[in-house]
């Protein structure tokens, strides 16, 4: 697909349009969070900021791990690490759909050309105590971005309420370059004798090497030592009243629990207990956070 | 004076499948609304698309009537407070009320209002109060949380009365003329002049808001494509609608996937093109699934449509990869291997495991095999089948598309080269689903299905789960729908009480297993009843039937309301149903103290079996001495006509020929008839009286053996 350039986009310059597109709208461009998380939700960015009155207004990339979707690098689309696109605002303009639509026309794509559309898809988070309502946005028939109005986080109403976009990015450069599989898509571009690099060349092996550790190597019985420790310093920072640490020991469980699941060790009936251990965690730390901050509904 | 008044709503794209809901709710609050306020349009018109909501009341007059309402007040004699308090209520003063018999009447001059200021009102509270399934808040106004709700944001409305606007504001919009086009088409406001102009301005602005019209280009245009490619469409009304629902200027385009794909069952390829794309599916001449697809874009590309057809062809592969790889990972494994993992999924924390309902299905399928309730079925491949029938539900497919279950362990089973009777069984054994759906007749499908139904049912009633109003959270009404499906199509004589207790209850605590099948037979009867009115069965027969009770042999209830059906039909069934009311009718007066029991269980019991005392009362009266008088001439033809009846009636009902049992009853019709016209029951000599009572009795006897006459209506 080249609609405006010669040259697609590579996976890089995806980006920085994205960060300088949104950037223009007035987003604070954030760096990802430095703690392993399941999508780009749960950074505090995210979270906690989107609780409670203030405005707020910030895009960033977040590597989001899903170690269940590991597939030893062997399958052209599933990937246990890969990147979202997280964009934040509060409150949600009305003009949201707008300025989306506008960020895609800043990547290249021509809605004359290709078929947008708004497909309903409410957005849930169990373990985040949270929900909206909004749509999964095809183009061609493919999703390429989870668009919510965030009704609730951490079982507060949001108030007001937090518009979210979230880019599926190696799925959209896929999109863009035209490649079959993600290990083919061109991270950047060759300059002079300094050759692109492809997606696989930075990523496949970390694929293959992460899923065989998320799915055979980890120590179950470290990994259900971590969560339980987890969970009490998260209780313990709680109790201590500093939430943003809290919340990031809550983060730590959330990840344990998914690294439990993708070693096969928590049974059905005792999944429904974990998500629940950590849905307290999460909504303890929002509760918290809304506390100290004096927004305590 | 009357004006056509515009509404249209306009929001970001509404779910597909809310949209004909809202569309109708829309009109209907309007509509009860304005009749509050007295108005009335001649017509409305309902127009609904993703990103709006309108509706065109036609001819509604712009003013209401004016009316005069009386209000009745407090007494005089009462404190002022009250009088104070009614005085504020009607806004008129004390010597504007009427003085009536020491109460104080107010009458209250309405005038007519101005329409317009009715819709003013009108349609927030229309708005604000809006049944939407979900609803949302959104935006800066929602730092409350009681601001507005609606389905998505709403952007805009447009309110006309005739030429003018009518101010109609809610926080963040404001009634105007101004509305938009389509998203990527049409750029700037549309300026909407009036109401008959609104769907025309629309389609110019490339928006069709006719639903219906967007379908119907929808499927023609599809239908054209197809033919184009030499093939045929497969209709599929729900996709129609629904891809109307996710466009305002629908534009069908058809693609092609590689043919490599089918090699996949064809099932999973139209279920990954409808259900995940909500592409159209289309067949070759040969009613094979053909390697295309339709998709309906809401644009009309400049490129004429390639890059969408390349893009979403890119997308339709990628699934399909996903699907063919499923289905060549599931293969490499048995059935019998998968159908370990199932001790590990719960059934219900009461029952157990999906493994443990496996092995009591496998064993009472087994069970009917061997008892020869279904004939035909080995007792072995039954038992087989129903092993393996659940094992479909660890695999990678069935985990991807839920709906697929038995079909995909069919497949799977047929792979590794099972029995095909044991494939079918596996792939059929969830059915019927319900009324209308095929009813299996293969003996060991029908063994395993039956054994599935019959073991939800017994489970959850051993464990109390039992449905409630509309609460069936185990569809064990579908489960015994099924049941009685299957058992009336094969026709197995499976009396339950012998059926149930074949399980082995792993369960703790149980209910008394009596109790149990007792329940499960009332709810049968229930569901048979529901199964019997829905096929069009009259329900007074199926209650003259039931009401005999003690019958758990559906197959034979079943023959009995059908030949109940045909009899009454017949001239002959009329008049002897006539016959028997009036004999009924008598001896209710005449003898309560014999027939009440009977009649009582008929009336008020319709579930209580046929009573002890009715049936001793027929002995009685049969083996009463002849009587000490000289019968009249249509007595002693009804004495012997009932002799002759009563034995053939009775064989028929044990051979189970209710039609010959009808028959041998139709045979009193014309001696009953003479009867009445020239014998008089209540002779004053008391045993010619009791005598002519003794016949009644024994008429409506005969007539039970049958069914419960007195419940046929008419």
């Amino acid at each position: 697909m080249q609609d405006t350039a010669s040259t697609p986009l590579s996976f890089q310059q995806l980006i920085l349009r994205l960060h300088d597109y949104w950037a223009a709208q007035g987003c604070v461009i954030l760096q990802p969070f430095d703690m392993r998380v399941g999508a780009g939700t749960f950074h505090p960015a995210t979270t906690l900021r989107s609780l409670g009155p203030d405005p707020w207004n910030c895009a960033y990339v977040q590597p989001s791990r899903r170690p269940t979707d590991g597939r030893y690098g062997e399958n052209p689309n599933r990937l246990q690490h890969y990147y979202q696109y997280q964009v934040i605002m509060k409150p949600s303009p009305p003009d949201l759909q707008e300025l989306y639509l506008g960020s895609l026309a800043a990547i290249g794509i021509d809605p004359l050309l290709h078929d947008i559309r708004f497909v309903e898809d409410d957005w849930e988070s169990p373990t985040l105590g949270a929900w909206g309502l909004g749509w999964e946005v095809w183009c061609d028939g493919m999703e390429v971005t989870q668009f919510t109005y965030f009704q609730q986080m951490g079982g507060f109403d949001c108030k007001p309420v937090t518009g979210e976009l979230t880019y599926g990015l190696e799925r959209l450069a896929m999109y863009i370059q035209g490649k079959d599989s993600v290990y083919d898509l061109v991270f950047n571009d060759a300059v002079g004798d300094r050759p692109a690099v492809t997606y696989g060349d930075v990523f496949l092996e970390n694929e293959r090497e992460l899923s065989k550790w998320n799915f055979e190597v980890a120590d179950t019985d470290k990994l259900f030592r971590w969560f339980k420790d987890a969970e009490a310093e998260c209780q313990a920072s709680i109790a201590a009243g500093v939430p943003l640490a809290a919340y990031e020991q809550a983060i730590e469980a959330s990840h344990i629990f998914n690294l439990l699941q993708a070693r096969g060790v928590i049974s059905v009936q005792e999944r429904a207990s974990y998500m629940g251990r950590v849905r307290d965690l999460a909504k303890g730390s929002c509760e918290a956070w809304m506390a100290h901050n004096g927004w305590a509904q | 004076m009357s004006a056509d008044f515009l509404l249209e709503l306009r929001c970001e794209e509404i779910p597909a499948r809310m949209q004909a809901r809202a569309s109708e709710d829309l009109a209907r609050l309007f509509t009860e609304k304005l009749a509050e306020a007295g108005l009335k349009a001649a017509w409305l018109t309902s127009y609904v698309t993703p990103r709006r909501l309108a509706l065109i009341a036609h001819d509604l007059p712009l003013a209401t009537q004016a009316v005069s309402e009386e209000y009745k007040g407090p007494r005089i004699s009462a404190p002022p407070q009250a009088l104070e308090g009614f005085l504020r209520k009607t806004g008129l003063t004390q010597d504007q009320l009427e003085d009536r018999d020491g109460v104080w009447f107010a009458t209250v001059e309405k005038t007519g209002r101005a329409t317009a200021d009715v819709l003013a009102e009108v349609i927030p509270a229309i708005i604000r109060a809006f049944p939407w399934p979900k609803s949302m808040r959104w935006g800066s106004v929602s730092l409350s949380p009681e601001s507005l709700r609606w389905v998505r944001p709403l952007q805009g409305i447009v309110a006309l009365l005739g030429d003018d606007v009518v101010p109609i504001a809610i926080e963040g919009a404001e009634a105007g003329r101004t509305t938009l086009g389509h998203r990527f088409h049409a750029s700037g406001l549309v300026s909407i002049e009036r109401a008959a102009t609104y769907a025309e301005q629309l389609r110019a602005a490339y928006v069709v808001v006719d639903q219906a019209e967007r379908r119907r280009i929808i499927e023609e245009r599809a239908t054209a494509l197809a033919a184009e490619a030499g093939l045929d469409l497969i209709p599929d009304a729900g996709l129609v609608a629904e891809n109307a629902g996710l466009t305002e200027w629908p534009v069908p385009l058809l693609g092609r996937f590689d043919s490599a794909y089918l090699e996949v069952p064809p099932e999973v390829i139209q279920l990954t093109l409808r259900i995940n794309q909500k592409y159209f599916v289309l067949r070759d001449s040969a009613g094979k699934l053909a390697n295309a697809f339709i998709c309906t874009a809401n644009i009309e590309a400049t490129d004429g449509g390639r890059a969408i057809i390349e893009g979403n062809g890119k997308v339709l592969a990628a699934r399909l990869s996903d699907a063919r790889f499923f289905w060549e990972q599931d293969k490499k494994t048995p059935l019998a291997v998968h159908a370990e993992k199932l001790a590990r999924i719960t059934f219900h924390e009461k029952i157990g495991t999906v493994a443990d309902k496996v092995e009591r299905v496998a064993r009472l399928a087994r069970w009917l095999g061997e008892e020869g309730i279904v004939k035909g079925a080995d007792p072995a491949l039954a038992e087989q089948a129903a092993r393996l029938a659940k094992a479909d539900l660890v695999t990678e497919m069935v985990g991807e598309f839920p709906e697929l279950q038995g079909l995909m362990g069919g497949y799977y089973a047929r792979a590794e080269g099972l029995p095909d009777v044991v494939a079918d069984a596996i792939r059929d054994h969830y059915k019927p689903v319900g009324q209308g759906d095929d009813v299996p007749t293969a003996p060991v499908t029908v063994a395993v299905a039956l054994a599935d139904k019959l073991d939800s049912l017994f489970q959850f009633f051993a464990i109390d789960e039992k449905p409630t109003g509309s609460r069936d959270p185990y569809a064990l009404r579908r489960a015994a729908l099924g049941a009685i499906l299957l058992i009336e199509k094969n026709g197995l004589r499976a009396p339950l009480w012998q059926v149930l207790p074949v399980f082995q209850n792993d369960i703790e605590e149980p209910a008394p297993i009596g109790l149990v099948i007792d329940a499960i037979l009332d709810f049968f009867a229930d569901r048979l009843k529901v199964q019997q009115r829905e096929a069009g069965v009259r329900h007074d027969l199926i209650d003259a039937v039931f009401a005999l009770g003690g019958e758990d042999d559906l197959v034979r209830l079943l023959a009995r309301v059908k030949a109940l059906q045909h009899f009454i039909a017949t001239e002959d069934g009329a008049n002897l149903l006539a016959g028997y009311k009036r004999a009924a009718n008598i001896l209710k007066k005449e003898r309560p103290e014999n027939g009440k029991s009977a009649s009582a269980a008929g009336e008020e019991d319709p579930g209580a079996a046929l009573t002890d005392p009715e049936i001793a009362d027929a002995i009685r009266v049969h083996d009463a001495l002849p009587p000490a008088y000289m019968l009249e001439p249509a007595e002693a033809a009804l004495i012997a006509a009932l002799d002759a009846a009563e034995p053939r009636a009775a064989e028929a009902v044990v051979a189970e020929d209710f039609e010959g049992a009808m028959a041998a009853l139709a045979t009193l019709r014309g001696p009953i008839d003479t009867f009445f016209d020239t014998v008089t029951v209540n002779d004053p000599d008391p045993a010619k009286r009791d005598s002519r009572l003794n016949v009644l009795t024994r008429i409506r006897a005969a007539v039970h053996q049958v069914a419960d006459f007195s419940k046929i209506e008419g």
